[in-house]
């Protein structure tokens, strides 16, 4: 069993909340750009989940959720204190930062819980990191305090401009750019039709661009295939070969539509849980 | 005297049309006197064929004359001296090609029915207990071994390693322990609490395991030497799933086999209070004909789908499925489409598989493996409507450890190089087998590989020690 250490929003809507869970395997390995897959009960299905941070010394690692999906939801019943059954990583190929010197992050909702590790993991090492952080509205802005301590320059904008510049942050990526920015690298994480957005800005630019997919996924091993992306024109495997790619290489017609085949069973399964328990499941 | 009926005694088993719809297993095992009776019909060879072809090397004439006998307990202890999980061995070897192969008795008639026999005593024994009590635990000899993965490779290394009082520990990365036994292979032919008592048996033998570990990521080969384990078994399976590379793999509805099973045996996704999400349609298509190609089969049919083709470009003559599995999953009424080739995966305009278009093929001239190789017929394409599409046509190994342990080497095709007769690698201290060094294969050729190499750790260690 992991124990769950602390748990906070991150919001005022409570649209993503911080969990930090007690695992000192995990945490002992974790590096910025890897995943942990945890499962609730025995019942329960497992879920991937991008490391926010990890503590060597405590034996924690973070993370944060959204709340949107039975699994989700019903971890964000459990309290500190409450134990999950598995919490297995880290996963994946941890974020390449080597030969940077400067980098444009961009993030979009909760995509900004994955690439702001990223952006102060590089941050850490020197690298000069302008992060983008775009949200829909100011109730759900996450990290400022963190992203604005963890980088070098930091730029909130909001969809409907109720707090940091109005506007979407593809636009001040490219207003960044437009001003005679030069990056190394720019790295996206968000809503896979806003990678998409970044890739097609960035290809103009001309800017190497590396973003963060999180498809469906199974074992997390390599095992069962279905977290599989066409990327320049090769199947790859998102939890063995990444999770992240060469955004200008992925083929993102295929990932719009892999990704939501399972959206009727969740929303059956998020009925249930409304209307059956009203929570965590009492057996197992 | 011995009972010369030509045929082996039949498996009791559950009705095709009424299975095909539970996940209860299929086999229902024979009664004590049908045991008896099978047992009556081994001649018990001076030279006994059956054993060589045998890659666990079970004394299988001692244990049916035991059996014969009625000695039940002691035709366990004859096949537990060699074979650390006979109730799955008696479940899911291929037994035609191995043991049953070999058996004089076949050659005129029907072979000695050593699996359904061994599988009998194996479940007498998980019944009745041990006369005894619980068997005795060697003392420790205080040397620590580490294994990864905890299939069949691993958990029959890691038997006889026990048995001889060294101190075992497994690392898995799934959240249960098994391997294959749990994730791969069905419920309906290898119920799961088989697997967990076999393994409980392993616990017994003071036998560690830590799930939820995955080597090569939380902890490296030399990070597990650092901690002070002297020699380490990689069982760590076949891993990625391969595709066809035709147009249509990355619809909605197209998935692994392994991706199938695993929602199915691991996750129980079939049943209702499991999270785990499974949908694969009315009407499915299975390309390949394998053990798992079967087990795709049968799952999906028992998971409400009304037709269910098998896609193999052979003829059944190649098929290379145990013949058992083959022969159930027609009587369960899956269809075989054989001498049949994919060419693409159709789907519609929301990106769902609504077809697979397969060409027909013939058999022309032998190829390498000595199987005659199939050729397509011009102009012979067809749609078979279907919703979903399950690809079994193989795995390639897993390259987390390769490329995470340094001075491992690599086979051409991507398993771990590893000696035949002791389960050596390429590095000192590291031993594999199963698919992991072969690709995909058979449980009992893991297990085979499993006691190689737990014989290769102790004469490793012997001469460590001696040296």
């Amino acid at each position: 069993m992991f124990k769950i250490v602390s748990k906070r929003p991150l919001n005022e809507a409570k649209t993503v909340v911080e969990f930090v869970i007690e695992a000192p395997l995990v945490a002992r390995k974790a590096r910025p750009g890897q995943f942990i897959i945890f499962r609730l009960d025995e019942y329960g299905e497992r879920v991937p989940v991008t490391i926010a941070a990890a503590d060597t010394e405590k034996g924690t690692v973070t993370i944060m959720v959204q709340p949107v999906g039975q699994t989700t939801r019903m971890l964000n019943l459990l309290e500190a204190g409450d134990s999950i059954a598995d919490f297995v990583g880290p996963l994946g190929r941890p974020t390449n930062m080597e030969g940077l010197k400067r980098v444009c992050v961009v993030g979009g909702g909760v995509g900004n819980a994955i690439a702001y590790p990223v952006a102060k993991g590089m941050h850490d090492l020197g690298i000069e990191v302008d992060m983008v952080a775009g949200f829909r509205s100011k109730d759900i802005v996450i990290l400022e305090d963190e992203m604005r301590a963890g980088v070098t320059n930091l730029y909130i904008t909001t969809d409907d401009g109720s707090y940091g510049e109005a506007g979407f942050n593809v636009t001040k990526m490219k207003e960044l750019l437009d001003a005679g920015n030069v990056y190394d690298e720019v790295m996206a994480v968000g809503p896979t039709r806003m990678m998409q957005r970044v890739c097609d800005a960035t290809k103009e630019y001309g800017i190497k661009t590396i973003v963060s997919m999180n498809p469906i996924m199974l074992d997390g091993t390599g095992m069962c295939g279905a977290c599989r992306l066409t990327v320049g024109g090769e199947t790859k495997f998102a939890c063995v070969d990444g999770p992240e790619f060469d955004g200008h290489l992925v083929d993102w017609d295929g990932i719009l539509k892999r990704s939501v085949y399972y959206a009727e069973e969740e929303k059956a399964a998020m009925d249930h849980i409304c209307r059956i328990t009203g929570g965590v499941r009492e057996h197992g | 005297m011995a009972n010369m009926r030509m045929d082996k005694n039949p498996m009791p088993e559950q009705e095709p049309l009424v299975r095909n719809k539970n996940f209860d297993e299929v086999a229902l095992g024979y009664t004590e006197e049908m045991a008896i009776d099978e047992a009556k019909r081994c001649l018990n060879c001076k030279r006994p064929k059956c054993m060589e072809g045998c890659p666990v090397s079970v004394r299988i004439p001692e244990f049916i004359a035991k059996v014969a006998e009625g000695d039940f307990d002691g035709a366990y202890e004859i096949i537990t001296s060699t074979n650390t999980l006979p109730a799955v061995c008696g479940r899911v070897c291929p037994q035609e090609t191995q043991c049953e192969g070999q058996c004089v008795r076949g050659i005129k008639g029907e072979s000695v029915g050593i699996g359904r026999l061994e599988r009998f005593v194996a479940d007498y024994h998980m019944e009745h207990g041990h006369p005894e009590g619980a068997p005795e635990v060697p003392a420790s000899n205080g040397h620590r071994v580490a294994i990864v993965g905890s299939g069949p490779a691993s958990l029959t290394c890691a038997g006889d390693l026990a048995r001889k009082g060294y101190e075992v520990t497994i690392f898995e990365a799934f959240h249960k322990p098994g391997g294959v036994l749990v994730y791969g292979i069905p419920e309906f032919r290898l119920p799961k609490a088989i697997v967990a008592r076999e393994i409980a048996k392993l616990e017994h033998f003071g036998v560690k395991i830590i799930t939820d570990a995955v080597i090569g990521r939380a902890e490296s080969i030399d990070e597990l030497f650092e901690e002070g384990y002297e020699a380490v078994f990689i069982g760590s399976g076949a891993g990625l799933p391969q595709f066809l590379h035709i147009p249509g793999e990355n619809l909605l509805g197209v998935f692994s086999a392994n991706e199938i099973l695993t929602r199915s045996n691991l996750m129980k996704a079939y049943l209702p209070e499991y999270d785990t999400p499974i949908r694969i349609g009315k009407r499915v298509a299975i390309v390949g004909g394998g053990n798992v190609a079967m087990d795709a089969a049968r799952t999906a049919k028992r998971l409400g789908a009304d037709e269910v083709y098998v896609i193999y470009r052979r003829s059944m003559d190649e098929l290379p499925a145990r013949k058992e599995e083959v022969h159930h999953a027609m009587e369960e009424e899956v269809i075989f489409n054989l001498l049949n080739n994919p060419v693409e995966i159709i789907g519609d305009e929301d990106g769902h598989v609504t077809g697979i278009k397969v060409i027909k093929m013939e058999l022309g001239e032998a190829d390498a493996s000595g199987r005659r190789r199939p050729v397509e017929v011009p102009g012979s394409e067809y749609v078979i409507d279907v919703d979903s599409v399950i690809i079994a046509i193989g795995t390639s190994p897993n390259p987390l450890i390769l490329s995470t342990t340094p001075g491992l080497e690599a086979t051409k095709k991507g398993g771990i190089v590893a000696d035949d007769d002791t389960g050596a690698t390429t590095r000192a201290g590291v031993f594999a087998g199963g698919d992991a060094v072969t690709g995909a294969a058979t449980v009992i050729k893991a297990m085979g590989a499993g006691k190689v190499g737990a014989a290769g750790i102790v004469s490793y260690l012997e001469s460590k020690q001696n040296a």
